[in-house]
């Protein structure tokens, strides 16, 4: 079966490599399911997992923080300023993660940098959960 | 000198000497981890790189502003130093450049901002009444993106909303153990993009414009973090190498004192001899 190489790259070092049969992940435009042989593209994603469909038949779920995803036709590559494999995710960080959040969007109700950096720490604290949910 | 003086220097120099011998070898091992993080980071600025290259050769019409040159009121410099001294001419050398270049650039205090990481920057320019816009202290020695990553989209912003209409970032380069360049760097606008010759014309999911969005601005925290690791990585190199310089001159220092204590000690011993062999001669 033909498959493609999928590797999730951050600042800090590479987060996952791997082959796979399906890469399905969330652009800013809407699903995208990319297959071996697809042509190359390049798409912005939005806070959300990425799913690794591998070829044993089970799925691999990575939480990113944004950032893009480059396809080609043998290759995927996930360029995020942060990602995690859903086993590694420390569900007990990303709880208090998402209760300071909350807090801090209760704290101020009007529209500045603080409440929306606040909106974006929470997106990724519930990703982060409901990611690890799926392990 | 008295002999006890000379024995109490030798002492000293000696504890002293352990001091510095330890934190050459801390700083070795740093270095080292600092090192790795380098490496470990390259692959994703590279594919960055390779994806904003690709875009800039592929249409040279989008009008990102993080791209286009405007007229400059307003320069930003990013400067790196380290948090601690200790480090040789680490610290002092990217100081007096930054501040010799804004001196003969800039007439009035309106005309620059400054982005500074580190205790040692911070300090300086503080003393020097000039006002630092944005700094953060206390960077670990093996900084992660997350916590770089505040101040960079902080610079990355003040750029797109106008506050400065261009960024020279200055810092260390680490070139090996024993040298590291002073290196000032244009970060913004973005010109430098080498338009490469990639395999693959890709497709855009949008659109270019709406790509470039997302991708210039992480770019650009990218080639920060990038200069943080890199300039981490010169400081652990000074630091040792200033510390491996006091190691040997506390050796020599030793050596001279042990000398003159040999000597001292041995005029001594003569003198009693003389004095004994006198007293000696003198009952006869």
């Amino acid at each position: 079966m033909k498959t493609i190489q999928v590797s999730v790259v951050t600042p800090d070092g590479p987060v996952f490599e791997g082959n796979a049969k399906m890469v399905s992940a969330k652009a800013k435009s809407g699903e995208l399911g990319v297959l071996p042989g697809h042509i190359p593209l390049v798409a912005p994603l939005t806070i959300s997992a990425v799913r690794v469909h591998d070829v044993d038949g089970k799925t691999q779920y990575v939480a990113v923080s944004g950032g893009f995803i480059e396809v080609r036709p043998e290759k995927v590559t996930i360029l995020a300023e942060a990602a995690e494999v859903a086993d590694d995710i420390e569900v007990d960080r990303a709880r208090a993660a998402k209760e300071r959040a909350e807090k801090r969007l209760a704290g101020n109700k009007q529209d500045n940098v603080d409440s929306i950096r606040a909106e974006y720490a929470l997106k990724r604290a519930i990703n982060r959960i409901d990611v690890a949910a799926k392990r | 000198m008295a002999l006890r003086d000379i024995k109490a220097r030798i002492d000293s120099t000696k504890k002293t000497m352990q001091i510095t011998k330890a934190m050459e070898m801390v700083s070795a091992a740093k270095l080292n981890r600092a090192e790795q993080n380098a490496k470990s980071f390259g692959p994703y600025v590279e594919k960055i790189q390779e994806v904003v290259g690709s875009i800039a050769s592929g249409s040279s019409n989008s009008k990102h502003s993080m791209l286009l040159t405007r007229p400059v009121k307003k320069t930003g410099y990013f400067v790196v130093t380290a948090d601690r001294g200790l480090a040789g001419a680490y610290n002092s050398n990217i100081l007096r450049h930054v501040y010799r270049t804004i001196q003969q650039r800039h007439k009035s205090p309106d005309e620059y901002a400054l982005i500074v990481i580190g205790k040692v920057g911070v300090n300086f320019f503080k003393s020097r009444k000039m006002s630092i816009l944005d700094s953060i202290t206390g960077v670990a020695d093996q900084p992660s993106f997350a916590e770089i990553k505040a101040i960079a989209s902080k610079a990355v912003s003040l750029y797109a909303d106008g506050t400065f209409d261009e960024l020279y970032m200055y810092y260390n380069h680490f070139v090996s153990a024993i040298q590291s360049d002073l290196t000032e760097k244009k970060l913004l606008p973005l010109t430098d993009i080498a338009a490469t010759k990639s395999k693959s014309s890709y497709e855009y999911e949008p659109s270019e414009d709406e790509i470039l969005e997302v991708l210039l601005p992480q770019y650009a925290e990218s080639l920060i973090y990038g200069a943080l690791l890199d300039a981490k990585a010169a400081e652990h190199a000074s630091r040792m190498t200033a510390m491996r310089n006091a190691t040997d001159n506390a050796n020599e220092l030793i050596g001279q004192l042990t000398l003159s204590y040999n000597r001292e000690r041995q005029a001594a011993i003569t003198q009693e001899i003389t004095e004994i062999v006198g007293g000696v001669a003198a009952l006869e």
